[in-house]
């Protein structure tokens, strides 16, 4: 289905990530955000409350994330496409929803403009250390998808890419700028509506009877959904459930929903993937990164070909689910990967785990407050070629 | 004694319905959930009678009615009703239902929940939901604890109950609900208790057909629980307690229906006055600022 | 319905009449119903249901008057009453009439 030209501002704009951000999903067709005012995400909030009157969206600034990330839950069992957005603790508090929207296998988009942490940290300052909360922050197991744009571009591409892939998946995506992309300003082109592929959500037709919300079989024909109102009287719980949304408390039911809820992505991570790779095939060093640190990485790796090493990139643009049958699969050709990452050593971890000791994962650490010295990427990649 | 009288001395079996007569309100349940997770003289069954016939009696299309709970064991009232119903987290269930009454303007949305679920950690929900004065029912059941999790003290166990994380009494204030949905901004509010049914059936009724934010706090048993560790009996006692102490005092000040323990209870409809709703405000204010410019919200956008 | 005095046109008043049904093993014998019949209709039996609750018997055969209480009150959806035949009161019974016990 081709974009709502009602939603898409057609034309080249001078603007920041955030901008461009709540422009990608006001195109593909989100008409519904809740969210509460936080440092550096804010803007996404305030262009969509100024722009959703005009487009027949709606927004409310709720009382906290907690009541944010519930109601993008339950506004998406509408059938409206819906998102939220936060920093910092923010994220932290829409852990528990984010959780209930997995249990629920309900399509939205959450949007983490990451700033410096633990706790309030670097309010107005970048970071890229929420990277594993994205992957494990509610409790229990499931699975989530994880994009990171590195430009004001993408965070207007992906972000329709990310309500894709909720829909498509049906399960919440997270999308992890960093404040550096956020407030970032570059030429954001928004194409034609024509240009623009968007997923409508699947809704099942046939009789109420048979209806079941849930499909546990762990594949990529997921169960279609409906709307609440359709007269279908779904029931939809946080609790253990089976496929017609009853809830079960025991053992056998948990291992039936759960594994699905893994399966649905752990089986897809192929057709989910996105990645970039460049002069990969003589590399001996391939540099891991993604969101603004993979701009920084560029200095370096240009550097590094200068003295004749040979060096590749590739740039993580979903981080979750992780490739790492592609780290694999490199990781029997090179010699080793350096991941720089502002955080003290997240991704780093997946790398060293897909790698299985057959190339070393060097970390290049940043605590976070600005980007990296691009020599401490170079020194990393000259320690890898070594 | 009148001859009358004599014959019935000797009782009688009620005879089983035959198989084409059905419950009236098994169309309202999920039959196949049934027997349900509450105790014996729990009160909570008896609140969803007065839900379901508070429903029927609104004559409101069933479709357009979602049900929201949170986390108790009056969290679970969404799982039994069938109706399109959603079981949240625990506190969450005014802001899931803000979700979903505000992306689908059509329906009427209910949330049927814990006094711990709506007011303690989900109490900041709850004001401002009141405040917004969203297009939505509650039902408050407040059975003074915390029962799901083993009958602990919440914000409204009375002064000097016993819970099981007030061994010794409760020594916190309570909330006074009926207050604090008022002043929060909630259009309708009424306190009845379990055994008011047939007024607790009304006022579900006209909640749900009032426009805006409605408040019911329905007094009801928890036999397990704080009736035992009270030494109140079990639920029956408690109904009768509720006989003989609750006051119908209609448009009493919310000031003074403040509840201590085992004291009188007043009931009634406390508030009912006109407010726009939260769309109805929002759409008028849109429109005056910006014409023709504004599009109204219309639910779903993708051609469903 | 109580009057002071038989009512001169006892013959046109039709009192309602209920048909009362039960689903004994939903029951958990709250005993709800029991006590608020405004008719005293009900009574607990001796007798278990299966899962170990008294439930409740007819006591006073033909007075139910369809008033559905016990059906609204009862928090299992175990009991309900349907409309039967009406019938004439007795002249004693008019008079004696039933308290509403619903507060
Ligand atoms: C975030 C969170 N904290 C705590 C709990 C545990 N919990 C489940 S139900 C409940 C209390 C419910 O009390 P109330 O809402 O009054 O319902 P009741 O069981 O009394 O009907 C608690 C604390 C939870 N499920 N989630
Ligand atoms: S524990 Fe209390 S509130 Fe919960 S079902 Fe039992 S009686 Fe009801
Ligand atoms: S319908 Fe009314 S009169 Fe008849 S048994 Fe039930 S409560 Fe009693
Ligand atoms: S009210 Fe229902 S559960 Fe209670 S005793 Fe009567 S029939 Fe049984
Ligand atoms: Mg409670």
């Amino acid at each position: 289905m081709k974009a709502d030209p009602i939603g898409v501002a057609t034309g080249s704009y001078y603007i920041d990530g955030d901008h461009a951000c709540a422009e990608g999903a006001i195109a593909a067709g989100c008409r519904f955000l809740a969210g509460y005012p936080i440092t550096p995400s804010t803007e996404v909030a305030e262009r969509v409350a100024e722009r959703f009157p005009k487009v027949g969206g709606m927004f409310i600034q709720m009382e906290d994330e907690l009541a944010s990330m519930a109601a993008v839950v339950g506004a998406s069992w509408t059938g409206t496409k819906s998102m939220t957005v936060t920093s910092g603790p923010g994220f932290s508090l829409m852990m528990e929803n984010l959780g209930l929207g997995a249990m629920m296998e309900t399509p939205c988009v959450v949007v983490n403009v990451q700033r410096g942490g633990p706790s309030t940290g670097l309010p107005t300052l970048t970071g890229q250390a929420d990277m594993m909360q994205a992957r494990w922050g509610s409790h229990g197991d499931y699975e989530i998808i994880a994009l990171s744009p590195n430009s004001p571009q993408e965070c207007f591409d992906l972000t329709i890419t990310a309500f894709n892939l909720s829909e498509q998946w049906r399960v919440p995506v997270l999308f992890m700028m960093d404040e550096c992309v956020g407030h970032m300003t570059e030429k954001v082109v928004i194409p034609e509506p024509d240009e623009i592929e968007v997923l409508p959500r699947k809704y099942y037709q046939g009789d109420k009877e048979s209806y079941r919300p849930f499909k546990f079989n762990g594949a990529a024909d997921l169960a279609p959904m409906i709307k609440a109102g359709d007269g279908y009287f779904i029931h939809i719980t946080g609790l253990t459930h089976d496929e017609r949304g009853y809830p079960i408390i025991n053992a056998e039911a948990q291992g039936k929903n759960v594994s699905h809820l893994v399966d649905k992505i752990r089986n897809n991570v192929e057709k989910i993937s996105i990645f970039e790779e460049d002069c990969i095939d003589d590399a001996d060093v391939v540099v891991v990164s993604y969101g603004i640190s993979s701009r920084v990485a560029l200095k370096a790796v240009e550097d590094a070909r200068a003295k004749g090493i040979k060096v590749g990139t590739l740039r993580l643009v979903t981080v979750w689910p992780f490739p790492e049958g592609r780290i694999q699969q490199l990781a029997g050709k090179v010699k080793s990967f350096v991941v720089p990452e502002i955080n003290m050593g997240q991704i780093v971890l997946e790398v060293e785990r897909a790698a299985k000791g057959k190339a070393k994962a060097i970390l290049v650490p940043h605590a976070g407050g600005w980007v990296h010295d691009p020599d401490d990427i170079l020194a990393a990649i000259e320690e890898g070629a070594a | 004694m009148s001859e009358t009288e004599q014959e019935f001395t000797e009782t009688l079996t009620i005879p089983p319905p035959e198989e084409d007569l059905h419950h009236p309100m098994e169309q309202y349940l999920r039959m196949e959930r049934l027997p349900h997770i509450w105790c014996s003289t729990c009160g909570i069954g008896t609140i969803i009678t007065a839900f379901i016939s508070g429903l029927q009696k609104s004559e409101l299309d069933r479709e357009k009615v979602a049900v929201v709970s949170g986390i108790g064991c009056s969290g679970r009232a969404a799982g039994y009703l069938r109706l399109d119903s959603f079981h949240s987290t625990h506190g969450r269930a005014i802001p899931f239902a803000t979700g979903l009454a505000l992306g689908n303007p059509d329906l009427k949305v209910a949330v049927i929940s814990g006094d711990g679920d709506l007011v303690a950690i989900g109490g900041n929900h709850l004001i401002h939901a009141a405040r917004r004065n969203i297009n939505m029912t509650i039902v408050c059941i407040n059975n003074f604890n915390y029962a799901m999790t083993g009958g602990q003290a919440g914000p409204t166990t009375p002064l000097e109950a016993n819970a099981s994380t007030a061994p010794y009494g409760c020594y916190e204030f309570p909330f006074n609900l009926p207050y604090l949905a008022e002043s929060s901004g909630a259009v309708y509010v009424a306190r009845w208790t379990a055994l008011h049914i047939r007024r607790l059936t009304n006022a579900i009724a006209e909640a749900l057909l009032k426009p805006g934010f409605s408040f019911i706090e329905v007094i009801c048993p928890c036999t397990t629980l704080y009736a035992r560790r009270n030494r109140l009996g079990d639920g029956l006692d408690l109904m009768r307690f509720y006989h003989d102490n609750a006051i119908i005092r209609h448009g009493a000040d919310t000031r003074e229906v403040d509840i201590g323990f085992q004291d009188r209870i007043i009931v009634g409809k406390f508030i009912d006055k006109e407010k726009p709703t939260f769309l109805e405000k929002r759409d008028q204010y849109l429109k005056s600022k910006l014409g023709e410019q504004f599009i109204p919200y219309k639910g779903p956008n993708d051609g469903h | 319905m109580s009057y002071w005095r038989v009512p001169l046109d006892i013959q046109e008043i039709e009192i309602p009449h209920g048909d009362l049904h039960i689903i004994v093993e939903r029951c958990k014998g709250c005993g709800f119903c029991e006590e608020y019949c405004p008719k005293d209709v009900l009574e607990m039996s001796t007798d278990f249901n299966r899962k170990g609750y008294h439930y409740p018997n007819i006591l006073k055969q033909g007075a139910c008057v369809n008033c559905n209480l016990c059906e609204m009150i009862c928090p299992e959806f175990a009991i309900f009453c349907l409309e039967g035949e009406p019938r004439h009161p007795d002249p004693g019974e008019v008079i004696q009439g039933g308290e509403n016990r619903e507060g």
